[in-house]
Parts: structure tokens; sequence; C-alpha cells
């Protein structure tokens, strides 16, 4: 629920999603569920000319089981309220 | 007054306001479906009607139709919302035959497997 409640508070902000087959979708994060699925608005690939079937997409369902990595703004991170909640979680559980 | 949508009440993604919309499907197997999402459920299976697979190799696309089709949703990657008012590929492109486009996947198969066959045998000069 940690990392649910985490991209909860980022609905908003500017990300970029990078997936296991290495597909790279920046956009603003519209929406996040429990299984960590991603809703995006506003997308762009990163590499478009690879991907030239995403060119008129513009809002996407990223299914949580295909991430990689999640790339947030710098200022994105408030690393001691991070901190604080995960060793809570681990205390807890 | 507009009625409040699944995802008004529920901070949850949705796929409820991508149905009846023309949507692309992209696939852990590496394929581009496009059809009208008619069902869909938590596990993101989903219900695709008029369904057509975008087959894309350099240049060149074709649209193979397919129909009603139900996706299992532990292949989906991807369910993108194509946008009407842009266009979906980028000018260059061709539109060739079903055939043409096999023929051209198979070309591209063979240099891959060719350049996969060549690494293999050079492999033996230990060069890096």
């Amino acid at each position: 629920m940690l990392f649910f409640s985490y991209f909860k508070d980022l609905v908003g902000r500017e990300v970029t999603v990078e997936l296991k087959n290495d597909l790279a979708i920046r956009g603003t994060l519209h929406s996040v569920d429990q299984y960590l699925n991603i809703k995006l608005e506003n997308t762009r690939v990163v590499d478009q000319d690879k991907y030239p079937h995403m060119l008129s997409v513009r809002n996407c369902f990223i299914r949580g089981s295909v991430v990689r990595y999640v790339q947030l703004p710098p200022d994105g991170v408030d690393i001691d309220l991070l901190h604080d909640a995960t060793r809570r979680e681990a205390r807890g559980g | 007054m507009s009625w409040a949508s699944l995802e008004d009440i529920f901070l949850s993604t949705s796929l409820a306001s991508y149905l009846d919309k023309k949507l692309l499907v992209l696939l852990r197997d590496g394929r581009k479906l496009l059809g009208i999402l008619r069902s869909f459920d938590q596990f993101a299976n989903a219900v695709l009607e008029g369904a057509c697979e975008r087959v894309i190799v350099g240049d060149l696309y074709c649209d193979i139709p397919l129909g009603l089709y139900v996706i299992r949703g532990e292949n989906v990657v991807l369910i993108g919302e194509l946008d009407l008012e842009r266009e979906e590929l980028p000018p260059h492109m061709t539109r060739v035959s079903a055939a043409d486009i096999r023929r051209a996947q198979k070309a591209e198969r063979d240099a891959t497997d060719l350049k996969g066959s060549m690494r293999k045998r050079m492999e033996f000069l230990d060069l890096d």
C-alpha cells in the first residue's frame, strides 16, 4: 500500500514510465491503483521514430506488471517522508 | 449535471473511460491490436470488437482484420486511446497487402537470424 499511497500523491506530476519491453513514455500521471496500474495523459513516446504506431496515442493505461521504472522529477520525492513511511510499514508488517 | 464516472468515486485506474473507444493494445509478444473496447475486468482482460492487427515492418504496414477478440490481461502491456484528430502513423509509411507484409516479416526475421548466426560463428575470435 505504501507505493500506492506514494503514487497517489504524485498524481498531476510529469513522469516517464519505462516498460519491460524498453518502451519509455513521458506523460502526466492521471491515476494509479492498487496493482500500480498507471494511467498517463498527454503522452509522448521517448524514441518516437522507433515506435510509429504510438504516434496518435495521447492517453494510455499501462498494466502495472509491465513497468520497469517510473522516472520522477527530482523534487518529486520528499525523501524524509518516504523514509518515515517505510519504517512505519516495516515495523507494522 | 453529469454522471460521476467510476474514476471520480474510487481513485482507481479504470478502463471504463475507454469503453466504446477505438484503442491500440500492445501485447507482450510485440503485437499491436486495434479495436473498440467493449468489455474489461480487474485483470485487464479485454474484449475488442472489430479488432485488427497492425503489422509494421520498416516503413511498410498492413492492418489484418481479426474480428471479435478476447484478450487475456496478462498479455497486455499498454492500452492507448487513439486521438482521432491526429494521424495514426507517420506519413512516410506505406500500406501494403497482407501477403507483402508477411513476406517483409519473413525477410526481417531471416536477416535477424543470419546476424545472430554470424555473431555466434565469430564468438571464437573473443574480440570483446
